[in-house]
């Protein structure tokens, strides 16, 4: 197959500036936009739940939340890739910080939110859903390899899919490792055909030994630029917001991935 | 319901571990019941358990020019692509089908966190990870995938799956997916997970470790040994290795239950098993072997223990190797694959070492003693925290 058709049946988004894809699209037409909070809701998690859970995790059900609702899927129906360029930096800081110093004072509860899936074990624990769930990373290609992953597991399996891409800011001595400074995260609900929430048509075309055009051009201070995810989801997220356009983003190193959205008849 | 899959050919595989470099010795410590774990000699601070740990991983120097990667997990990578000429096979498979037409999925739960964890161990004068680990590429999850995309020249797609220990488990079903869309006509799968004082003293502070060596499945077990292993395998179609052990299915699930144990009925798991014999189009009865997830934590091996006694036959055998190796973690499912596959090619099953008293939930299946007798089919059982499941089904080619 030399191109993978999805449709996009839901949107899900959050930044420090932008609380979902509404606010996204007020902003691209030249409306302000009120800031969200700074702790993402993330209703989807009972109550108790969403107090203790850690901000990767708020992050990343809040934008999944946001994607299903829009939907009007059942989310315990969907296949799930949670993909983040790192995971949870903030435990991976608290982890490192707490061996150096007493190993044997490390949390039980931060250890096993420290796993690259605890978005999804939290995700299908909230929702019921009892299909498969992956957790996946591709460093500066997380976002591009992690739509090619659920646009090939939707087209394979002929179901819809749940596609979640996050990463939250960096802290301490490793987050000056990863380069992220805020926090961003968006989700998509794709499906392998047509339907009535069908809000557009991407067709996903691999662009192999594309190193030299895949290599970021010099920083322009954008916002997006300060998150790994923020900036290879962001041509996407413009045209989705507009319906309309191409792009090309990186799946690997040197393979490039051609997006053409269509909107739909 | 799951549809049957068109089988693809393991056509190339190795795994390496606390008991040695390569398949050979890993054939010969399962014959000979010899196991590979020690007492603790890796921790930063002591830690009174036993390890599966890997001789000779310290001196696997990565060659001049990766050496951007450096780090104990990718060193583990390196020495583990050099067994059974898995280097030569997977460099042939890029030669035959172009390097952008074969994937690389590799699964990974530790990645470089050793070299983050050692860089807190010794921050600079200013607090910041000293010089010569101030290479952001290891501090990432992506660094074993990254290392041997770059070591094999591969330009394909190419994935890290991080699901804990069910990961590399999960990688075969990520390959048969790009081969049957005809993205790849090659995947390189594996996984590498190194030992680390995250692991170490995280699922001690769970109270999951045991202070002896894993019992599996006995009824005095006390937790885990913790190891770690690198395995790869090469997937192709099978008219590329007509003759060559065979992928024929896969499942995955997700439990809903709970963060770090697993489903009290065994549910997700049997749904990952359910979906694995659909996609192979096997009955229960046509299973072999098991080769168990059975980690000797108390609830995993009494969960699973069930599962597999209403289930299966007794003709069904089935055993856990962590005995041997120790739980490696997110290379557990590509090296308990292994297993699978020798247990195939060489017709034998390995008895769950250190299960001399079965739990009272373990039925007939449960082979506590090597039993040599033929296998065409064999499954291999993967788990991770999360409630994530993954279950393989192997067999040969027809004759």
């Amino acid at each position: 197959m030399n191109t993978l058709p999805v449709f996009v049946e839901g949107i899900g988004l959050w930044s420090t500036t932008l609380g979902d894809f509404a606010a996204l699209q007020a902003q691209e037409q030249g409306d302000a936009v009120t800031p969200p909070s700074a702790r993402p809701p993330a209703t989807f998690l009972p109550a108790n739940e969403r107090r203790r859970a850690p901000e990767s995790v708020l992050l990343a059900i809040e934008v999944a939340g946001q994607a299903v609702a829009m939907s009007e899927r059942s989310a315990s129906e969907l296949l799930c890739v949670f993909s983040s360029a790192y995971g949870d930096q903030l435990i991976s800081d608290y982890m490192c910080a707490t061996l150096a110093r007493a190993p044997a004072e490390l949390s039980p509860t931060r250890f096993h939110n420290s796993v690259h899936n605890a978005p999804a074990g939290y995700w299908t624990m909230a929702t019921g859903c009892h299909a498969a769930s992956s957790a996946i990373s591709a460093g500066p290609a997380s976002f591009g390899a992690g739509l090619l992953e659920a646009a090939s597991l939707s087209q394979a399996e002929q179901r819809p899919v749940l596609l979640v891409c996050s990463d939250i800011a960096g802290s301490g001595p490793v987050g000056e490792m990863s380069g992220s400074r805020s926090s961003f995260g968006c989700a998509l609900v794709l499906s392998p055909e047509q339907g009535l929430r069908s809000l557009g048509k991407l067709m996903l075309t691999l662009e192999p030994h594309a190193g030299l055009a895949l290599h970021p051009g010099p920083p322009s201070g954008a916002w997006y630029e300060s998150n790994p995810t923020a900036v290879s989801a962001w041509p996407l997220l413009q045209n989705l917001a507009c319906g309309e356009g191409h792009c090309t983003l990186a799946a690997a190193a040197t393979l490039a991935l051609r997006i053409t959205l269509e909107k739909v008849a | 319901m799951s549809v049957p899959i068109q089988p693809l050919a393991v056509s190339a595989f190795t795994a390496t571990s606390a008991l040695g470099h390569g398949l050979e010795s890993h054939l010969a410590a399962l014959a000979a019941s010899r196991g590979g774990l020690r007492p603790n000699d890796f921790s930063s601070a002591p830690l009174a358990c036993w390890i599966g740990r890997v001789d000779g991983v310290e001196e696997a120097q990565l060659p001049a020019a990766h050496a951007v990667w450096e780090c104990r997990n990718n060193r583990l990578a390196w020495l583990g692509l050099h067994q059974d000429h898995f280097l030569e096979r997977a460099l042939d498979a890029r030669q035959r089908y172009g390097a952008a037409r074969v994937a690389l999925v590799l699964a990974t739960s530790t990645a470089g966190m050793g070299a983050t964890e050692e860089a807190y161990r010794r921050l600079d004068a200013q607090g910041h990870i000293p010089a010569d680990l101030r290479r952001p590429l290891i501090h990432s999850p992506h660094s074993l995938a990254g290392f041997v995309a770059e070591a094999l020249g591969l330009e394909g797609p190419c994935l890290t799956v991080s699901t804990a220990c069910s990961s590399s488990a999960k990688v075969f079903a990520n390959a048969e997916r790009l081969i049957r869309l005809g993205l790849v006509d090659a995947v390189v799968v594996g996984g590498v997970d190194t030992l680390c004082d995250s692991v170490l003293f995280g699922f001690n502070a769970l109270e999951l470790v045991s202070p002896e060596p894993c019992r599996p499945f006995d009824q005095a077990r006390r937790g885990i040994s913790v190891g770690e292993a690198a395995g790869f395998a090469l997937l192709e179609r099978i008219d590329a290795a007509p003759r060559a052990l065979r992928l024929l299915g896969y499942g995955e699930s997700s439990d809903a239950h709970h963060m770090s144990t697993p489903h009290p009925e065994g549910l997700g798991a049997e749904l990952a098993l359910r979906d694995a014999l659909e996609r192979a189009g096997l009955r229960a009865d046509q299973v072999h072997y098991i080769n168990l997830h059975g980690t000797a934590s108390l609830k995993n091996d009494e969960v699973e223990a069930a599962l597999v006694a209403r289930t299966f036959p007794a003709s069904t055998r089935a055993s856990s190797t962590k005995g041997y190796t120790g739980h490696t973690l997110g290379a557990a499912g590509i090296l308990e694959a292994a297993f699978a596959l020798l247990a195939i090619q060489h017709g034998l099953v390995p008895g769950s070492l250190g299960c001399t008293t079965p739990d009272a939930a373990c039925g007939p299946q449960l082979a506590l003693e090597n039993e040599r007798r033929p296998v065409e089919v064999a499954l291999s059982n993967s788990f991770g925290f999360g409630g994530n499941n993954a279950c393989l089904a192997f067999g040969r080619a027809p004759a």
